[in-house]
Protein backbone atom coordinates (compact mmCIF):
# COMPACT_ATOMS: atom_id res chain seq x y z
CA UNK A 1 0.00 0.00 0.00
CA UNK A 2 1.62 3.24 -1.26
CA UNK A 3 -0.09 6.25 0.38
CA UNK A 4 1.99 9.04 -0.50
CA UNK A 5 2.05 11.83 -3.07
CA UNK A 6 5.18 13.25 -4.59
CA UNK A 7 4.39 16.78 -3.94
CA UNK A 8 7.15 18.05 -6.41
CA UNK A 9 5.55 16.27 -9.04
CA UNK A 10 2.00 17.71 -8.11
CA UNK A 11 3.10 21.32 -8.62
CA UNK A 12 3.96 21.35 -11.99
CA UNK A 13 0.56 18.67 -12.88
CA UNK A 14 -1.52 21.54 -11.08
CA UNK A 15 0.26 24.14 -13.10
CA UNK A 16 -0.41 22.62 -16.33
CA UNK A 17 -3.65 21.08 -15.87
CA UNK A 18 -4.52 24.55 -14.65
CA UNK A 19 -3.55 25.87 -17.49
CA UNK A 20 -4.89 23.57 -19.42
CA UNK A 21 -8.85 24.08 -17.83
CA UNK A 22 -8.30 28.03 -18.17
CA UNK A 23 -7.37 27.60 -22.38
CA UNK A 24 -10.82 25.17 -22.40
CA UNK A 25 -12.88 28.12 -20.66
CA UNK A 26 -11.34 30.85 -23.17
CA UNK A 27 -12.12 28.50 -26.18
CA UNK A 28 -15.35 28.59 -25.46
CA UNK A 29 -16.22 31.86 -24.13
CA UNK A 30 -14.16 33.61 -27.05
CA UNK A 31 -15.01 33.28 -30.83
CA UNK A 32 -11.87 33.05 -32.61
CA UNK A 33 -9.05 31.28 -31.79
CA UNK A 34 -6.88 34.39 -32.28
CA UNK A 35 -8.56 36.04 -29.66
CA UNK A 36 -7.75 33.05 -27.07
CA UNK A 37 -3.60 33.33 -28.66
CA UNK A 38 -3.80 37.31 -27.78
CA UNK A 39 -5.55 36.62 -24.21
CA UNK A 40 -2.86 34.13 -22.99
CA UNK A 41 -0.10 36.14 -24.11
CA UNK A 42 -1.41 38.93 -22.45
CA UNK A 43 -1.99 36.86 -19.31
CA UNK A 44 1.79 35.75 -19.96
CA UNK A 45 3.11 39.25 -20.26
CA UNK A 46 1.60 40.62 -16.75
CA UNK A 47 2.81 36.95 -15.01
CA UNK A 48 6.01 38.04 -16.70
CA UNK A 49 6.11 41.70 -15.29
CA UNK A 50 6.07 39.94 -11.54
CA UNK A 51 7.90 37.12 -11.75
CA UNK A 52 10.89 38.73 -12.51
CA UNK A 53 10.86 40.37 -9.39
CA UNK A 54 10.66 36.94 -7.76
CA UNK A 55 13.02 35.31 -9.94
CA UNK A 56 15.83 38.20 -9.31
CA UNK A 57 15.33 38.38 -5.67
CA UNK A 58 15.75 34.32 -5.97
CA UNK A 59 18.58 34.00 -7.96
CA UNK A 60 20.74 37.45 -6.98
CA UNK A 61 21.04 37.98 -10.20
CA UNK A 62 23.40 40.95 -12.16
CA UNK A 63 22.53 43.40 -14.82
CA UNK A 64 22.53 41.67 -17.74
CA UNK A 65 25.58 43.56 -20.38
CA UNK A 66 24.82 41.60 -23.26
CA UNK A 67 22.11 39.48 -24.99
CA UNK A 68 24.11 36.11 -24.39
CA UNK A 69 24.29 37.04 -20.54
CA UNK A 70 20.51 37.06 -21.07
CA UNK A 71 19.64 33.96 -22.90
CA UNK A 72 21.53 32.26 -19.83
CA UNK A 73 19.36 33.98 -17.10
CA UNK A 74 16.08 32.99 -19.23
CA UNK A 75 17.66 29.56 -19.56
CA UNK A 76 18.17 29.27 -15.36
CA UNK A 77 14.67 31.12 -14.98
CA UNK A 78 13.11 27.80 -16.83
CA UNK A 79 15.10 25.38 -14.85
CA UNK A 80 13.75 27.37 -11.95
CA UNK A 81 9.64 27.76 -12.75
CA UNK A 82 9.50 24.97 -14.92
CA UNK A 83 12.11 22.88 -13.90
CA UNK A 84 13.21 22.55 -17.40
CA UNK A 85 16.60 23.32 -19.20
CA UNK A 86 15.65 24.24 -22.45
CA UNK A 87 19.37 24.64 -25.08
CA UNK A 88 20.00 28.16 -26.21
CA UNK A 89 20.47 27.77 -30.12
CA UNK A 90 20.50 29.26 -33.69
CA UNK A 91 22.20 32.61 -32.69
CA UNK A 92 21.30 35.16 -35.51
CA UNK A 93 25.17 36.94 -37.30
CA UNK A 94 24.00 39.93 -35.84
CA UNK A 95 23.91 38.54 -32.17
CA UNK A 96 20.40 39.85 -31.43
CA UNK A 97 18.20 36.72 -31.65
CA UNK A 98 18.39 33.23 -30.74
CA UNK A 99 16.11 30.35 -29.89
CA UNK A 100 15.47 28.36 -26.64
CA UNK A 101 15.10 25.01 -27.85
CA UNK A 102 12.15 23.27 -25.42
CA UNK A 103 11.76 19.01 -26.27
CA UNK A 104 9.43 18.50 -23.30
CA UNK A 105 7.37 20.81 -22.72
CA UNK A 106 5.63 20.25 -19.16
CA UNK A 107 2.56 23.11 -20.51
CA UNK A 108 1.11 20.50 -23.11
CA UNK A 109 1.90 17.33 -20.97
CA UNK A 110 -1.64 16.26 -21.09
CA UNK A 111 -2.41 18.09 -24.57
CA UNK A 112 -3.52 17.21 -27.78
CA UNK A 113 -4.94 19.75 -30.26
CA UNK A 114 -8.00 18.48 -31.71
CA UNK A 115 -8.14 19.92 -36.13
CA UNK A 116 -10.14 22.67 -35.21
CA UNK A 117 -7.53 24.53 -33.36
CA UNK A 118 -4.55 24.55 -36.13
CA UNK A 119 -3.66 27.75 -35.79
CA UNK A 120 -3.92 27.88 -31.72
CA UNK A 121 -0.38 28.60 -30.28
CA UNK A 122 -1.32 26.71 -26.95
CA UNK A 123 1.91 27.67 -24.95
CA UNK A 124 1.24 31.48 -25.92
CA UNK A 125 2.13 32.30 -22.10
CA UNK A 126 5.58 31.32 -22.31
CA UNK A 127 6.50 34.13 -25.17
CA UNK A 128 4.40 36.52 -23.09
CA UNK A 129 6.26 35.91 -19.90
CA UNK A 130 9.51 36.33 -21.42
CA UNK A 131 8.29 39.45 -23.30
CA UNK A 132 7.06 41.02 -19.80
CA UNK A 133 9.74 39.84 -17.86
CA UNK A 134 12.79 41.43 -20.02
CA UNK A 135 11.05 45.04 -20.32
CA UNK A 136 10.89 45.24 -16.82
CA UNK A 137 14.79 44.90 -16.88
CA UNK A 138 14.80 47.93 -19.80
CA UNK A 139 15.24 45.23 -22.67
CA UNK A 140 12.43 45.39 -25.47
CA UNK A 141 12.50 42.08 -26.84
CA UNK A 142 9.57 40.21 -29.31
CA UNK A 143 8.95 36.56 -28.97
CA UNK A 144 7.15 33.83 -30.66
CA UNK A 145 6.87 29.77 -31.56
CA UNK A 146 8.88 28.54 -34.60
CA UNK A 147 8.01 25.50 -34.17
CA UNK A 148 5.42 23.71 -31.50
CA UNK A 149 5.80 19.70 -30.89
CA UNK A 150 1.92 19.88 -30.66
CA UNK A 151 1.78 20.65 -34.64
CA UNK A 152 3.41 17.65 -35.14
CA UNK A 153 7.37 19.57 -34.99
CA UNK A 154 10.38 17.76 -33.24
CA UNK A 155 11.07 20.15 -30.91
CA UNK A 156 9.18 23.35 -29.31
CA UNK A 157 11.14 26.17 -30.37
CA UNK A 158 11.18 29.77 -28.54
CA UNK A 159 12.36 32.62 -30.61
CA UNK A 160 13.59 36.08 -29.05
CA UNK A 161 14.38 38.71 -30.85
CA UNK A 162 16.35 41.67 -29.08
CA UNK A 163 14.48 45.59 -30.49
CA UNK A 164 15.61 47.89 -28.41
CA UNK A 165 16.95 48.74 -25.33
CA UNK A 166 14.67 50.91 -22.93
CA UNK A 167 15.89 53.69 -21.35
CA UNK A 168 14.60 55.70 -18.36
CA UNK A 169 12.79 58.69 -18.81
CA UNK A 170 13.05 61.95 -16.90
CA UNK A 171 9.70 61.84 -14.75
CA UNK A 172 7.16 64.77 -15.65
CA UNK A 173 7.83 68.10 -14.50
CA UNK A 174 11.31 67.36 -13.23
CA UNK A 175 13.56 69.06 -16.16
CA UNK B 1 9.85 26.26 -4.11
CA UNK B 2 9.41 28.57 -7.21
CA UNK B 3 7.19 27.10 -8.90
CA UNK B 4 4.54 27.52 -6.23
CA UNK B 5 5.18 31.55 -7.13
CA UNK B 6 4.19 30.82 -10.84
CA UNK B 7 1.19 28.97 -10.17
CA UNK B 8 0.32 31.68 -7.72
CA UNK B 9 0.73 34.22 -10.40
CA UNK B 10 -1.62 32.02 -13.09
CA UNK B 11 -4.35 31.77 -10.86
CA UNK B 12 -4.45 35.79 -10.38
CA UNK B 13 -4.12 35.97 -13.92
CA UNK B 14 -7.04 34.00 -14.22
CA UNK B 15 -9.05 35.95 -11.74
CA UNK B 16 -8.69 39.01 -13.20
CA UNK B 17 -9.11 37.89 -16.81
CA UNK B 18 -12.30 36.17 -16.05
CA UNK B 19 -13.57 39.18 -13.95
CA UNK B 20 -12.25 41.42 -16.51
CA UNK B 21 -13.97 39.61 -19.26
CA UNK B 22 -17.40 39.12 -17.64
CA UNK B 23 -17.69 43.28 -16.59
CA UNK B 24 -17.75 43.85 -19.86
CA UNK B 25 -20.00 41.40 -20.85
CA UNK B 26 -23.12 42.02 -18.32
CA UNK B 27 -24.19 43.47 -15.68
CA UNK B 28 -24.53 40.47 -13.49
CA UNK B 29 -20.81 40.53 -13.46
CA UNK B 30 -20.06 38.98 -9.89
CA UNK B 31 -21.62 35.77 -10.14
CA UNK B 32 -20.71 34.96 -13.39
CA UNK B 33 -17.29 35.40 -12.51
CA UNK B 34 -17.26 33.23 -9.82
CA UNK B 35 -18.89 30.18 -11.25
CA UNK B 36 -17.12 30.63 -14.15
CA UNK B 37 -13.50 30.63 -12.02
CA UNK B 38 -15.46 27.48 -10.04
CA UNK B 39 -16.12 25.79 -13.43
CA UNK B 40 -12.11 26.26 -14.31
CA UNK B 41 -11.23 24.74 -10.42
CA UNK B 42 -13.51 21.59 -11.48
CA UNK B 43 -12.26 21.04 -14.08
CA UNK B 44 -8.29 21.01 -12.65
CA UNK B 45 -9.54 19.02 -9.18
CA UNK B 46 -11.35 16.34 -11.23
CA UNK B 47 -8.36 15.57 -13.51
CA UNK B 48 -5.74 16.19 -10.55
CA UNK B 49 -7.24 13.56 -8.12
CA UNK B 50 -6.95 10.84 -11.28
CA UNK B 51 -3.22 11.41 -10.86
CA UNK B 52 -2.86 11.79 -7.28
CA UNK B 53 -5.28 8.26 -6.23
CA UNK B 54 -3.35 6.17 -9.23
CA UNK B 55 -1.46 4.10 -6.62
CA UNK B 56 -3.77 4.14 -4.17
CA UNK B 57 -6.75 1.29 -2.75
CA UNK B 58 -10.07 2.27 -2.28
CA UNK B 59 -11.17 4.34 0.14
CA UNK B 60 -13.29 2.48 2.93
CA UNK B 61 -16.26 5.12 3.10
CA UNK B 62 -17.06 9.00 3.01
CA UNK B 63 -14.78 10.18 5.94
CA UNK B 64 -11.82 8.27 4.14
CA UNK B 65 -12.43 10.18 1.72
CA UNK B 66 -12.55 13.66 3.08
CA UNK B 67 -9.38 12.71 4.99
CA UNK B 68 -7.35 11.88 2.18
CA UNK B 69 -8.60 15.78 1.04
CA UNK B 70 -8.28 17.37 4.47
CA UNK B 71 -4.75 15.36 4.34
CA UNK B 72 -3.11 14.51 1.17
CA UNK B 73 -4.75 16.15 -1.38
CA UNK B 74 -4.45 19.92 0.47
CA UNK B 75 -0.77 18.42 1.13
CA UNK B 76 -0.16 18.57 -2.46
CA UNK B 77 -1.72 21.46 -3.67
CA UNK B 78 -1.15 23.78 -1.04
CA UNK B 79 1.89 21.96 1.55
CA UNK B 80 0.15 22.19 4.36
CA UNK B 81 -3.17 20.02 5.90
CA UNK B 82 -6.44 21.39 6.77
CA UNK B 83 -6.30 22.73 10.17
CA UNK B 84 -9.65 21.49 11.32
CA UNK B 85 -12.25 19.31 9.96
CA UNK B 86 -15.79 18.83 11.73
CA UNK B 87 -18.68 16.82 10.63
CA UNK B 88 -22.10 16.08 11.28
CA UNK B 89 -21.76 12.65 10.11
CA UNK B 90 -24.87 13.36 8.04
CA UNK B 91 -23.14 14.63 4.88
CA UNK B 92 -22.12 17.87 6.11
CA UNK B 93 -17.91 18.89 7.04
CA UNK B 94 -16.46 21.95 7.59
CA UNK B 95 -12.72 22.15 6.34
CA UNK B 96 -11.28 25.10 8.06
CA UNK B 97 -7.18 26.62 6.93
CA UNK B 98 -6.12 29.31 9.17
CA UNK B 99 -4.13 30.87 6.26
CA UNK B 100 -5.35 30.35 2.84
CA UNK B 101 -2.68 30.78 0.54
CA UNK B 102 -4.27 32.78 -2.05
CA UNK B 103 -5.42 34.93 0.76
CA UNK B 104 -2.67 34.77 2.45
CA UNK B 105 -0.68 37.62 0.58
CA UNK B 106 -3.76 40.53 1.19
CA UNK B 107 -4.44 42.67 4.11
CA UNK B 108 -5.19 40.60 6.84
CA UNK B 109 -8.47 44.01 7.59
CA UNK B 110 -11.31 44.01 6.42
CA UNK B 111 -10.28 46.08 3.47
CA UNK B 112 -10.70 43.19 0.65
CA UNK B 113 -12.98 41.02 2.16
CA UNK B 114 -15.42 41.58 -0.78
CA UNK B 115 -14.05 40.78 -3.56
CA UNK B 116 -12.43 37.51 -1.01
CA UNK B 117 -15.56 35.08 -3.46
CA UNK B 118 -13.50 35.22 -6.54
CA UNK B 119 -9.75 34.04 -4.83
CA UNK B 120 -11.78 31.06 -3.11
CA UNK B 121 -14.28 30.11 -5.71
CA UNK B 122 -11.47 28.32 -8.06
CA UNK B 123 -10.50 26.12 -4.78
CA UNK B 124 -13.81 25.43 -4.11
CA UNK B 125 -14.07 24.08 -7.59
CA UNK B 126 -10.98 22.27 -7.48
CA UNK B 127 -12.76 20.17 -4.38
CA UNK B 128 -15.92 19.79 -6.09
CA UNK B 129 -14.01 18.22 -9.06
CA UNK B 130 -11.82 16.41 -6.78
CA UNK B 131 -14.50 14.18 -4.64
CA UNK B 132 -16.87 14.35 -7.95
CA UNK B 133 -13.73 11.82 -9.48
CA UNK B 134 -14.33 10.19 -6.20
CA UNK B 135 -18.04 9.22 -6.26
CA UNK B 136 -19.08 12.04 -4.17
CA UNK B 137 -21.22 14.48 -6.00
CA UNK B 138 -21.06 17.69 -3.35
CA UNK B 139 -21.75 21.11 -2.87
CA UNK B 140 -18.96 23.23 -2.15
CA UNK B 141 -18.87 26.56 -0.96
CA UNK B 142 -16.58 29.17 1.04
CA UNK B 143 -16.65 31.22 3.80
CA UNK B 144 -14.31 34.13 5.25
CA UNK B 145 -14.90 36.03 8.29
CA UNK B 146 -10.90 36.96 9.36
CA UNK B 147 -8.52 36.93 6.48
CA UNK B 148 -6.70 34.83 5.29
CA UNK B 149 -8.52 32.03 7.62
CA UNK B 150 -11.50 30.35 5.02
CA UNK B 151 -13.99 27.33 6.10
CA UNK B 152 -15.02 25.59 3.44
CA UNK B 153 -18.23 24.06 3.70
CA UNK B 154 -19.05 20.54 1.64
CA UNK B 155 -22.44 19.25 1.24
CA UNK B 156 -22.55 15.56 0.34
CA UNK B 157 -25.78 15.24 -2.38
CA UNK B 158 -27.29 12.00 -1.71
CA UNK B 159 -29.85 10.89 -4.01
Amino acid sequence: MNRSVDPKKVNSELFTLTYGALVVQLLNDLESVEDVNKHLDRMGYNIGVRLVEDFIARSSADKCYDLRETADKLQAAFRMYLGISPSIANWAPAGDEFSLMIDTNPLTEFVELPDTCSNMRYSAILPGMVRGACEMVHLEVSSWFVQDQLRGDPVTELRVKFIKRLEDSVPPGED
Amino acid sequence: MAEEALFEFLHHEIVALVVENEKKSDAEAGQNAVSKLERIGFAAGYRIVERLTREWPRFKDELDTMKFICKDFWLAVHRKQIDNLRTNHQGVYVLLDNRFRFLSHMSTGKQYLECSPQYLAYMCGMMRGALSNLGLNCVVTAEVTHMPACKFHIQVQRT
